[in-house]
């Protein structure tokens, strides 16, 4: 067991490196790179017409080819490390048809039965998909069918933080997005599912799912973000979530990334926050041999409150990255961020907790607390708060915290007859529920908890 | 009660064990029959915690020499939640708390446990719903207990309660009580002692851990033993509760000196 709380290491710009020439190491991740975004480039754009979404992916090639591929000694990536990713030649993939509703049967939920966009490989899967029975005026569907609606076009893409590597290599390859609108006053009950597929099998595949949700003011969304998988094998996936919560509006958000246990997950989520707009995000991370979450807050308006839940459960030999920051800028926000991991075998967590508070943001109460559970002696978690408060009338609380199971506990539990293994099964699922308690919508709720309680 | 010809529960013969290696039982008798109550009596630190979690089978005490048989069989083949499973019942002297396990499921999962040994089949929710609102009342708990995280947030009495609601469902063979009486008050005292002799059957026996006589008003044992460093040191009747309070331990210890001296 072991837990690191990190101090910086000296970081290397990109043009520092490229004119001292490149190592034979730093080439290779070069050309990796340069392969991603061909391969993001030729993916298709299926939205027709749409020369504005063209020229965003254009833009955003750009930026993916001013930068030079991460590698352990950029302080971001210290402890992930994507030397393994760089074993997986990746191929351009087919059309991603041929899934069935048989097939995605186990991850429908009843709750949104009618409100689900699915997506494969990419393309969004109208035979899949159910939209029925809500607000007519709730803008719901595939970008595809949408890009012409004028309201879009200021919100895509347009997202802080879009220059990042993995962030810009979805935005050059956009194929297609989900996309929620909710006009202002719009209150939408019904949760709204947007699953992403990936078929996996002897080809490893990119995909680049893409969501983009805006809340009108006074609006409020529920929103089950899925990653799955179909088939066996490894493949890269570099997710994008744009969400916009406007004044007053409420975003409620469950992301859960059960990949394939042989796949690369890192994906975005960036949320902005206007005036009194209320977000939360229940993020469980379960899947992929590694996955990096970055989920990014930027606050835009006074009075935000924002919860961040999140829960990693990790084995074999999976990595499990949240990077988050939470950028206030504004007097009088709230945040709570509590995030969890469950690490067993020889899995590595890490956790890292950005949280800024600018002098502006006076009365600023923020609280982070990352919570560990490792399982065995060789399970690993590398966690580093980090936060940075020029604003002197704030509060400020974090910490962390790693734990084992306790004997004491698990004796009592066999006092009573409860055999070693379940009285394990128990505890960690007891420190699992605090999170998965959170997730809105009862059939998920359950599906979860069933993987939280085979862990040990 | 004592009843003629009965079965042998328990039998300790010369029991050793140790903890960190350090030897905590240093050569320990006791026999306990179907249907009697017996009472452990002795200042902290001599060891009647360790009996009680040597019994229990806690992984942190290694048992060096002597042997337990429970109903003729070696205790020590069992794991923990075998004996459990069997009707071996320890009632803590601090009783954990598992923050995020619901004490109603906790008493589910440990009651079934318990059915499936026996070859009986599991009780569903809703049934079992209602046999723990019969078991309430032995120990006068309140049905919001249930729904809260097994002993998190507990007072000191109400966890004592929650030990006994577990003995009341589980109705073991052997009950070890350890030290169920401290931290009570009189009222809290009462109803955990109604609740102990209302499960008290001819076919069950109890043990009591204790080290003041004040329980011993309200549960009467059969037999008392008076526990010092690690070993039994004398047994008596009830009235020798009552001695040991007004005269103090010491008085065992010198009778017991005298003992050795003149054998
Ligand atoms: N886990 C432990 N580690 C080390 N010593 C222990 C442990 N448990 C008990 N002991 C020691 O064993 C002795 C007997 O303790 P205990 O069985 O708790 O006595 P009692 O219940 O009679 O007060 C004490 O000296 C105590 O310090
Ligand atoms: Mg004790």
């Amino acid at each position: 067991m072991s837990i690191q709380v990190s101090t910086p290491v000296e970081e290397l710009e990109a043009a520092e490196l490229q004119a001292v020439g490149l190592s034979a190491a730093a080439q290779k991740r070069q050309d990796y790179l340069a392969k991603l975004l061909n391969l993001a480039k030729s993916k298709p754009l299926d939205v027709a017409g749409a020369a504005w979404v063209q020229a965003l992916r254009d833009q955003a090639a750009n930026l993916v080819q001013e930068q030079m591929f991460p590698s352990t000694r950029d302080e971001e990536w210290r402890f992930t490390d994507l030397a393994d990713l760089l074993q997986v030649s990746l191929q351009a993939e087919g059309s991603g048809a041929g899934v069935t509703l048989e097939a995605i049967a186990p991850y429908l939920l009843p709750e949104a039965a009618t409100s689900r966009l699915v997506f494969v490989d990419g393309h969004y899967a109208p035979e899949l998909s159910a939209v029925d029975d809500l607000p007519e005026t709730l803008l719901i569907g595939n970008l595809g069918r949408l890009a012409t609606d004028a309201r879009l076009q200021p919100y895509l893409a347009k997202q802080a933080g879009a220059e990042e590597l993995f962030t810009a290599l979805n935005t050059a390859g956009m194929q297609d997005a989900a996309v929620l609108f909710a006009p202002k006053n719009l209150v939408v009950e019904t949760p709204i599912h947007l699953l992403f597929i990936t078929t996996a099998g002897s080809v490893a595949k990119l995909t680049l799912p893409r969501t983009l949700v805006i809340a009108e003011p006074q609006s409020a969304l529920t929103i089950l973000e899925e990653y799955v998988t179909i088939g066996e094998g490894t493949y890269l996936t570099t997710p994008v979530s744009e969400i916009w919560v406007s004044d007053n509006a409420q975003v409620h958000h469950s992301r859960i990334q059960r990949d394939h246990a042989s796949a690369f997950h890192i994906g975005k989520t960036a949320v902005s926050q206007e005036r009194d707009a209320r977000y939360t995000c229940n993020a469980i991370s379960l899947g992929a041999q590694l996955s990096r979450h970055h989920l990014e807050i930027y606050q835009t308006g006074e009075q935000t409150e924002t919860h961040l839940n999140g829960l990693t459960l990790i084995r074999d030999a999976q990595v499990g990255d949240l990077h988050s920051t939470i950028a206030l800028t504004q007097p009088y926000g709230v945040t709570r961020q509590l995030q969890k991991c469950i690490v067993g075998d020889r899995a590595h967590a890490v956790f890292n907790g950005k949280v800024f508070v600018p002098k502006l943001a006076q009365q600023t109460d923020a609280g982070q607390l990352n919570r560990n559970l490792l399982l065995s002696p060789k399970a690993r978690v590398d966690t580093k708060p980090q936060l940075e408060i020029v604003a002197d009338n704030v509060k400020c609380t974090h910490g962390a915290t790693v734990s084992q199971l306790d004997d004491d506990e698990v004796f009592y539990l066999q006092s009573r007859g409860i055999d070693a293994a379940t009285a394990q099964t128990l505890l960690v699922y007891a420190f699992a529920y605090e999170i998965l308690d959170q997730i809105p919508v009862e059939s998920l709720k359950q599906s979860l908890s069933a993987i939280a309680s085979q862990v040990v | 009660m004592i009843v003629e010809n009965s079965e042998v529960i328990l039998s300790v013969r010369d029991l050793t064990a140790d903890v960190d290696g350090t030897p905590i039982l240093k050569g320990l008798n006791l026999e306990i029959k179907a249907g009697e109550i017996h009472a452990i009596m002795g200042p902290n630190g001599s060891g009647k915690s360790t009996f009680s979690k040597v019994l229990a089978g806690h992984p942190a005490y290694e048992v060096t020499g002597g042997e337990v048989l429970y109903k003729g069989q070696n205790l020590f083949d069992l794991e923990p939640e075998e004996r459990a499973r069997s009707g071996v019942f320890l009632a803590f002297q601090y009783p954990l708390e598992i923050p995020g396990v619901s004490n109603l499921d906790f008493l589910r999962v440990a009651y079934n446990s318990k059915r499936k040994h026996e070859g009986l089949e599991e009780v569903d929710a809703f049934d079992f719903d209602e046999l723990v609102q019969q078991k309430l009342d032995v120990v006068k708990m309140r049905a919001e207990f249930l729904s809260r995280s097994v002993n998190e947030g507990f007072s000191g009495g109400e966890k004592k309660r929650n030990e006994i609601l577990q003995m009341a469902l589980l109705e073991p063979t052997l009950a070890i009580l350890d030290e169920t009486d401290s931290g009570l008050d009189i009222d809290a005292l009462k109803t955990v002692a109604g609740g102990v002799n209302q499960l008290s059957k001819p076919d069950n026996a109890t043990l009591l851990i204790t080290h003041y006589q004040r329980l011993l008003d309200y549960i009467v044992p059969d037999f008392v033993h008076v526990m010092e460093g690690g070993r039994i040191l004398t047994t008596g009747g009830k009235e020798l509760a009552l001695e040991l309070e007004s005269r103090g331990y010491d008085w065992v210890r010198e009778e017991e000196m005298a003992e050795v001296g003149a054998s």
